[in-house]
């Protein structure tokens, strides 16, 4: 059994150490020991993208990366992106437009579709389907999420525009 | 109070509202199976058998029990001899001197920390005598095959299964003389087709929390689709009376027919009884693939014949279904698939029989669809076939054929509520039906298919308790498992509606075999229809009773009382009423006892009708009403590769009422991307008795790049007797889309499918004219 040791991590804005196996998964860490459950583990091969956490902003598999590996650098999850206007647009659409159906790739999508929107302000229906086609749903047959994800890029727009009018 | 489907609706009904749990899903705070946590919890990990078919002859666990963490293993001879199942009862909590198929658990264990546990169990030892495996249903039959189960005779059977060897089941219908009818015909059509197994893959793995409180009565979390079957399930197999174990729910990652009846239940509940301890174990993608279940394969034979003006004459259905090695609801997939084979069409000579048998590989049980997508593969291909020979239409030869409303089903039940013609009236209007595919690229061929199906929903028992509370407001409780799709969002607009309240005023109770009335599960698309009229039973009974105190503290007679939107109950013709609140107040304080509304039915409409038909082996005498469907798909075909893309599809759904058309919507489109994995690349492989692909991997499902854009449409013939006219929407979209597809092909390619997945090299091959290619 691998050896457990403290390990510092910089999550969601906050400095937490852990004292955990050198084998553990970033995944495993943030459910089992530090109580973040939004990731799921769906299947713990890097396919289902259930577990879709940012590490630096950068969209990562929780299951395939190694906890040791994260320190030092800026973990996000989708607890942590609660007052992010992209993912607070994304949750309003993806509530109301159906997007939401057992919920369980729920968190995944958001934060993977947040890093699209937060890339590209205006992507099109095929940018979308592509870029979220590394997160598996198998209950909407992805309809909603896309007209979820389209809804919450014009929200955003008409925003920013409200601001920017605003602005003196 | 009504829930007449003629009588408008306002408060809640026919809204698209938004799921009631969504905020906290889409915030991440939704608990599944696997967020539970309790006090002094240790993890389960299970010993899969190496071999498809071996007696177990011993165990030597001393060396796991003395491994770091360990608090306690299970072996067969840990578990009583009880048997569950859902029509058979054939089937040990955990493997007991023998084991069936290569993954079956044999042995489990519990340690304080995963790994832990996962790392001993493998230094449980067991010494196996291996026996001869039989690995298809042919294998099964033969003459001198190893029987698997051999007191099947001995099993406990809920209808006349026929077992025999190892037949599991058989069923026989037949209506008119099939024999006498070809004679009659003009057209005749006749092919072989077969399917192969589709995993359910929810993104959330099975999993189970288990604990024994101090006077041993057990409490039970697990990802279900009935805490009610869960309950049974375990209490049967581990023989502790049903009032010992308390089964609850968490928020469930979706369910497709995977969790309605056992998964890993029984084994975490024995291991927490053995241990003390609470037991939580959660299934790895690879052992949901490999212990749970998945769709039937099917083998078919078909033939159709019809009149020179394209009139069904007769139709004649026999297939051969692999069980897997215990029944679960096997029995009840190949009946259903076969009172389903004629389609919705009327045909005056029609027979269906089939053969279920036990395999050693894992077992085949309920998925969306349930038997119906494999024979409307054949049947709705057999339709074109028959339209192409006679020069019709596809849509014209459905027309002519379809059953109408007031007409019987197959064997007898009676059909109230019918749009089919509004369905095909729908799909052929929105896609351009008759200015065909869109034009090919070059490289590719293009072709537009449609199919239809009808489905069922009903089935057995189910109850619903409403109570008033002291300030007006409403709490529901059904039973009824939410598994995503939001049926608690749905119970509660009938709540609402039926009562005039705004749906925030009604709580739903999540289910709770200690405070929740019977529910059978949430299945066979059953839910708004069988729970939506208990609740609407319930409402009224509440209604009852607020309008008798209504009487007198208004001091008017019943008749002269209106219920008025927002929860009031008026004197007609006056501005004089009451809020629920009052009622309800005077009720907890005052007078009468607190206001509380149950209402429970069980489906009792027969299936079979003896005097029109002969039903041999029908595992459901009651059964259900009937929602209808036609679907439209338009496919692109790689003319070297023979990769099949859809490009768009149509998929219209006769639901009565929609109760929440949005959430309609998404069954619809749900049901249509999972029937297209099905249809063109999803399939579990063994290679001997191993499964060779249980990993989203090597199994692949279909992501949002290879969806295509559905468009759901909803029609609405009120069924008579459902709540606001409501029936199920959960399964008819999705039976039809391997029809459709294939039918698609045909247009583009010419031939028939013969078999589920069309793989491109299948494709391919009847592109060449090869046909059959495996």
């Amino acid at each position: 059994m691998a050896k457990k040791d403290v390990l510092p991590l910089h999550i969601n804005g906050r400095d937490q150490e852990v004292f955990v196996r050198s084998d553990a998964t970033l995944l495993e860490v943030l459910r089992d020991d530090l109580s973040l459950r939004a990731a799921k583990r769906g299947c713990n091969q890097g396919v289902c993208g259930a577990c879709t956490v940012l590490v630096d902003g950068v969209p990562v598999r929780g299951c395939l990366t190694l906890a040791g590996a994260c320190a030092g650098r800026e973990i996000t999850t989708l607890e942590g992106l609660s007052e992010d206007p992209i993912t607070r647009a994304l949750q309003e659409a993806m509530i109301v437009s159906g997007a939401v159906q057992c919920g369980f790739c729920t968190s995944g999508m958001l934060v993977t579709a947040r890093d699209l929107i937060a890339q590209e302000t205006d992507p099109d229906e095929q940018t979308i389907r592509k870029a979220l086609s590394g997160n598996l749903c198998r209950c909407t047959g992805y309809v909603r999420i896309i007209e979820a994800v389209t809804e919450a890029v014009t929200a955003l727009k008409a925003g920013a525009t409200a601001t920017q009018g605003d602005a003196p | 109070m009504n829930a007449d489907p003629n009588i408008p609706t306002g408060t809640a009904v026919g809204k698209s509202t938004p799921k009631l749990e969504n905020r906290e899903k889409a915030t991440g705070r939704a608990e599944y199976i696997d967020d539970l946590y309790r006090p002094g919890m240790v993890h389960a990990a299970i010993l899969g058998s190496p071999y498809a078919h071996a007696r177990i002859v011993s165990y030597d666990v001393s060396e796991a029990l003395a491994a770091p963490g360990v608090v306690g293993v299970i072996t067969g001879d840990d578990v009583p001899e009880g048997r569950m199942g859902a029509f058979i009862k054939d089937e040990h909590a955990l493997a007991k001197g023998k084991v069936l198929y290569q993954g079956e658990p044999v042995a489990a264990l519990a340690a304080e920390t995963l790994e832990q546990a996962r790392a001993a169990v493998n230094l449980i030892v067991v010494e196996y005598e291996e026996l001869p495996a039989v690995l298809s249903p042919e294998e099964g039959l033969a003459p001198d095959a190893p029987i698997l189960h051999e007191k099947l005779a001995e099993y406990i059977k809920v209808f006349d299964a026929g077992s025999e060897g190892n037949m599991c089941s058989r069923t026989e219908l037949s209506e008119g003389d099939v024999d006498a009818a070809w004679d009659q015909c003009a057209v005749i059509v006749e092919g072989e087709f077969e399917t192969e197994p589709q995993a359910h893959v929810s993104i959330e793995p099975c999993g189970a929390l288990a604990e024994v409180d101090a006077q041993g009565r057990v409490t039970l979390w697990s990802a279900n689709q009935s805490v009610f079957r869960v309950q049974a399930n375990v209490c049967e197999s581990l023989q502790i009376p049903m009032s010992k174990l308390r089964s609850l729910t968490p928020r469930v990652g979706a369910g497709f027919g995977n969790k309605m009846e056992p998964h890993i239940q029984p084994i975490t509940v024995a291991l927490a009884m053995k241990t003390g301890r609470p037991v939580k174990c959660i299934l790895t993608r690879e052992e949901d693939f490999e212990i749970v279940r998945a769709r039937h394969p099917f083998k078919i034979r078909m033939k159709t014949g019809a009149d020179a003006e394209g009139r069904l004459i007769a139709r004649d259905c026999e297939v051969l279904v692999d069980c897997g090695a215990f029944a679960d609801d096997s029995p009840g997939v190949m009946g259903y698939a076969l009172l389903m084979s004629g389609g919705p069409y009327r045909i005056p000579n029609q027979r269906a029989r089939g053969k279920l048998v036990y395999t050693n590989k894992l077992r085949f049980g309920a998925f969306r669809g349930f038997g119906n997508p494999q024979v409307s593969f054949a049947s709705e291909q057999q339709m074109d076939a028959v339209a192409a020979k006679l020069g019709l239409d596809p849509i014209e030869i459905r027309r002519r054929n379809m059953l109408r409303e007031g007409d019987r089903w197959f064997v007898g039940p009676k059909i109230a509520s019918n749009g089919l013609a509004g369905c095909l009236d729908a799909v052929e209007s929105a896609s351009g039906w008759r200015a065909g595919a869109p034009a090919a690229a070059p490289g590719t061929k293009r072709g537009r298919g449609i199919a239809v199906s009808a489905h069922i929903s009903g089935l057995l028992g189910t109850g619903a308790i409403v109570r008033m509370l002291e300030d007006g407001t409403i709490a529901l409780n059904t039973g009824a498992t939410d598994i995503g799709q939001g049926s608690d969002t749905v119970l509660a607009q009938i709540c609402a509606e039926a009562l005039q309240l705004p749906v925030e005023m009604v709580s739903v109770a999540s289910p709770d075999t200690d405070g929740s009335p019977y529910n059978w599960g949430t299945t066979a698309s059953r839910v708004t229809y069988t729970t939506g009229r208990a609740v609407a039973g319930a409402a009224r009974e509440v209604l009852r009773q607020a309008m008798e105190h209504a009487s007198e503290m208004l001091d008017a007679p019943l008749e002269d009382l209106e219920l008025r939107e927002g929860g009031r109950i008026a004197v007609k013709g006056s501005n004089e009423d009451l809020p629920f609140a009052a009622i309800s107040g005077r009720a907890h304080w005052a007078k009468g006892g607190p206001i509380v509304g149950h209402h429970t039915l069980v489906y009792d409409q027969p299936t079979h009708d003896p005097k029109r038909s002969i039903a041999l082996g029908l595992p459901f005498p009651q059964i259900g009403v009937f929602s209808f469907g036609a679907m439209i798909s338009d496919v692109e075909v790689d003319e070297v590769t023979g990769q099949t893309r859809v490009t768009e599809a149509w998929s219209a759904v006769d639901v009565g009422r929609a109760i929440n058309p949005r959430l309609v919507d998404v069954q619809i489109e749900g049901g249509y991307v999972q029937g297209m994995g099905f249809a063109l690349y999803e399939a579990m492989v063994w290679d001997g008795a191993r499964l060779v692909n249980p990993s989203l991997m090597d199994y692949k499902i279909p992501t949002s790049a290879d969806a295509p854009h559905v468009h759901a449409i909803i029609v609405e013939d009120p069924e008579p007797d459902g709540p606001f006219g409501a029936k199920g929407a959960g399964e008819i979209g999705l039976n039809p889309v391997p029809a459709s597809i294939a039918n698609a092909l045909r247009a583009a390619i010419g031939g028939t499918a013969s078999k589920v997945p069309m793989t491109s090299e299948r494709v391919l091959a009847q592109m060449q004219g090869g046909g059959d290619a495996s």
